[in-house]
């Protein structure tokens, strides 16, 4: 009974979107030949690197690989600590 | 000059390639043009029982390739439409009997005798798909609405690309709209979207294919049925003629159509 509920009142066009989403993803790993677990490793390298010379709000880093076209794009948003947050306090 | 090369490709088996290399061979020469499609699968042949003239063959691709045989002798002549040829895959070997550049010497040869040189292209990625993308002036990638299709079709544009081929141009195939209607099929927008390549085609899924292909008569000989008309209006678009797409929709893409309208 709760199923059928469900059914009815969840989003019907999930099997679509999910393979919609699931595609995305797929589709920039491959385009890249890069893993996910590479990807990963990436990221921290490039943290690591930027961190060496200024100081990097780490909670709030977004990096992400976005579809342009048939391109790939990476697109890294770093916040800097700024000086008076890393500060004296 | 002279003939269009166009190669017809799909990266994953069972999509829909040699049924749409037959169809729009089928609606080109019906459309008044000379068209030559060739079988590039060797040793799985068969666009000749698609076109219904598994009966007809006496030499193949890799008779003319090893110079058994003239290229006339091996292009069987259609019955139905008077300008269309086909040259059959060899059935007894297997890809490595035929280079690129064999493909790209034939092609040659035959473009100063037609206007369309259609070439079905074997699954997968390696010689066989290769020998099949050399000679071509544009390549066209067939798929279907479903994961593992969509995602070796992007593998394929991708192929494609580096090869100095693209951009090549989609033919999404086997639509069921009830199905994406209800949210549970790729709709058309969404893999032009996550392929991002320019769209051709769209054909329904349509049980004629499967009644006309029984029967060695590509359903493009019948324009009332949907999935007929579809291949023509690829072969229209080949052409470089505009045409709209289909609604498959019926009554509520009318209401639909009624409200855009208004």
């Amino acid at each position: 009974m709760s199923d059928w509920v469900k059914q009815i009142t969840s989003n019907k066009k999930q099997s679509a979107s999910d393979a919609k989403e699931r595609l995305k993803l797929v589709l920039i790993h491959d385009r890249t030949e890069m893993t996910p677990s590479e990807m990963e490793t990436l990221k921290n390298e490039l943290l690591e690197v930027i961190s060496r010379h200024v100081e990097i709000d780490t909670t709030a880093v977004r990096i992400t690989m976005n579809q342009d076209g048939r391109e790939q794009r990476l697109t890294a948003d770093i916040p800097l600590k700024s000086a008076r947050r890393r500060g004296i306090g | 000059m002279g003939a269009n090369v166009i190669t017809i490709t799909s990266g994953k088996g069972g999509v829909g390639k040699t049924t749409t290399t037959a169809n729009l061979a089928v609606a080109l020469a019906n459309a008044g043009d000379k068209v030559v499609c060739i079988d590039g699968d060797i040793g799985l042949r068969n666009l000749d029982v698609v076109l219904g003239l598994e009966n007809r063959i006496v030499y193949d691709l890799v008779d003319v390739i090893e110079g058994r045989c003239r290229l006339r002798q091996a292009m069987i002549r259609d019955k139905r439409l008077e300008e269309l040829y086909l040259i059959p895959a060899a059935q007894t070997r297997d890809k490595s009997a035929v280079s690129p550049s064999d493909m790209v010497k034939l092609c040659d040869e035959l473009r100063s005798e037609v206007d369309w040189v259609l070439i079905d292209s074997p699954a997968g990625i390696e010689r066989g798909f290769r020998n099949t993308i050399a000679p071509a002036d544009s390549v066209l990638v067939v798929t279907n609405p479903e994961v593992s299709a969509v995602r070796d079709a992007d593998r394929i544009i991708g192929l494609v690309e580096a090869e100095e081929k693209g951009p090549a141009r989609l033919i999404i195939n086997r639509v069921n709209p009830a199905l994406t209607k209800r949210g549970d099929m790729l709709s058309a927008d969404d893999v032009v979207e996550l392929l991002a390549i320019k769209l051709i085609g769209v054909i329904p899924d349509d049980e004629n294919v499967i009644i006309s292909t029984n029967r060695g008569q590509p359903v493009a000989f019948d324009p009332k049925s949907k999935s007929g008309q579809a291949f023509t209006n690829i072969a229209s678009r080949l052409k470089g003629n505009e045409v709209p797409f289909l609604d498959f929709d019926g009554r509520e893409d009318f209401f639909s159509r009624l409200f855009r309208a208004n």
